[in-house]
């Protein structure tokens, strides 16, 4: 598993690449109540707006994390935003990315660097 | 978080885990490690406790120990039946300013020989200046420093505060009453911001936290924050100064001619005689230009603060805005307020642009939530 700055998991799946936020990013959005999903077969460019997650507080946007094409998306979250909380590292994954070269991955922290992100 | 002030209970919300953040001026407690969604339903099922103590609080004293007197002054001040109020009483109100806007909105009750005024935590030092500006000459207007102030609110509060107070379950909807505590003054409303039943308590703050504790120990007590109140103000229609109403709205697009009785409007014992009253009457009389109404998002994504709105899907230029704008916990989607041509009305759709795209919303009826008060 890898982590952005932006408080996104990324989990490698085959070839593809599972897009997620942290329990970090989910505690502090507080209780999710809209989750908007990006169109299969977009293609994104690292850092385009993806997706969108409303808590009882306020909207945020979800990054692209890397270049590529967005091959799957979790419909679940749009019938239960609440899964974000309930489990933000498991089933409330948000979209699954075909990208070129997996090695891009080694740029991202790992478990460990991310933790001393959020300390 | 400096140059923030605090109020007493400050170590207590910190102590209960609460997030803290800058609000008109204060620190205040956004929300408890319940979180906002938990808080607000707690709030429906239970009983919410809140702070409330960046309120201003105001008595206004007549110089000659008459209420009328007060009553007569204040009404120079507000659209509203202030000699008519019985003792024992709490109204809603507005100060006005010269074009008919809303300076704030506050509540006031009759307790006997002097008024009792609440007001915004951000607007009190102006209005504590308008006061006095306007009222010294028959009025003490006294700051009242000394004390804090909580809200109880749900259907478990009437018998935590019974448990701590004898006497308050017998109080009706927007009764007021000093009952003693701890051997203190407790000053009671049977009032609030919720659409639930409940209290509003002045405390006095050497006594404050132990009062706040105390009602804690309570069954189904819990304490709630500033997020939670505002969805839950928001279910029960209610205006958030500021945002719903300010200084370019009149009383009657604020869709609160409710709070204008008789006596104040035209034909009435007192007509006019308050801050912009030829605006007010005359919008009154005619109808708004445009009023505050309910809206319910017809999809999910809530529609916030500053959406605009247009009459239809496709072109046109907005007709109106979103003021206040989120998601109902209790009704279980997004609600919002906002201001549109009066000629609109419910049932109609309109559309709200979120994110470049229109989407629809139905004019709706206010509360979006059913009110419990105990009338």
């Amino acid at each position: 598993m890898k982590y952005t700055e932006e408080h996104e998991w990324l989990r490698v799946e085959g070839d593809l690449v599972v897009v997620g936020i942290t329990e970090h990013a989910a505690e502090q959005l507080g209780d999710v109540v809209f989750v908007e999903l990006p169109e299969v077969e977009t293609m994104v460019a690292k850092g385009d707006d993806a997706a969108v997650i409303e808590s009882v507080k306020a909207a945020s946007d979800i990054l692209a994390p890397l270049d590529g094409e967005i091959v799957e998306v979790n419909e679940k979250l749009v019938d239960n935003p609440g899964l974000v909380n309930a489990d933000p590292m498991g089933a409330a994954w948000f979209f699954k990315m075909k990208i070129d070269d997996l090695s891009v991955l080694d740029e991202y922290m790992d478990e460990d660097a991310y933790k001393e992100l959020i300390g | 978080m400096a140059d923030l002030k605090r109020t007493v209970f400050f170590d207590l919300h910190v102590e209960l885990g609460a997030k803290m953040v800058p609000f008109a001026g204060y620190e205040m407690p956004v929300q408890y490690p319940m979180g906002v969604m938990k808080e607000h339903l707690h709030t429906r099922s239970g009983a919410g406790l809140f702070d409330v103590s960046h309120m201003g609080q105001v008595i206004l004293r007549p110089k000659s120990g008459r209420y009328e007197d007060a009553a007569l002054a204040f009404e120079a001040l507000v659209p509203v039946d202030v000699l008519g109020l019985a003792q024992g009483r709490q109204r809603y109100g507005m100060f006005t300013s010269q074009d008919g806007g809303i300076l704030d909105d506050l509540m006031f009750s009759n307790r006997g020989d002097h008024l009792f005024v609440v007001v915004n935590a951000a607007c009190k030092d102006q209005d504590i200046a308008h006061m006095r500006a306007h009222l010294s000459a028959t009025c003490e207007v006294v700051a009242v420093t000394d004390r804090a102030l909580v809200a109880l609110q749900g259907p478990r509060a009437e018998a935590a505060l019974e448990a701590l107070v004898p006497g308050v379950a017998a109080m009706r909807f927007m009764d007021v009453a000093i009952l003693p505590w701890g051997g203190v003054d407790l000053w009671i409303s049977r009032s609030g911001y919720t659409g639930e039943d409940g209290y509003e308590i002045s405390v006095p703050k050497a006594v404050a936290v132990d009062f706040a504790r105390a009602l804690m120990a309570r069954p189904g007590v819990a304490p709630v924050g500033l997020g939670a109140r505002d969805s839950l103000r928001l279910e029960a229609g209610m205006c958030l100064y500021g945002h719903d109403i300010d200084e370019g709205t009149s009383p009657v697009e604020g869709n609160l001619t409710w709070a204008i009785q008789k006596a104040r409007r035209a034909g009435g014992a007192r007509q006019g005689g308050f801050p912009g009253a030829v605006r007010i009457l005359r919008e009154l009389a005619e109808g708004p230009a445009r009023r505050r109404v309910g809206l319910r998002p017809e999809g999910r994504a809530p529609m916030r603060e500053g959406t605009l709105l247009f009459a239809a899907a496709d072109g046109g230029d907005a007709i109106g805005h979103i003021t206040s704008g989120g998601f109902g916990p209790s009704i279980e989607g997004p609600m919002a307020m906002g201001y549109l041509p009066a000629s609109l009305f419910e049932g109609m759709i309109v559309y709200g642009e979120v994110r470049g795209k229109r989407l629809p919303a139905v004019i709706a009826p206010m509360p979006f939530h059913p009110t419990s008060y105990k009338r």
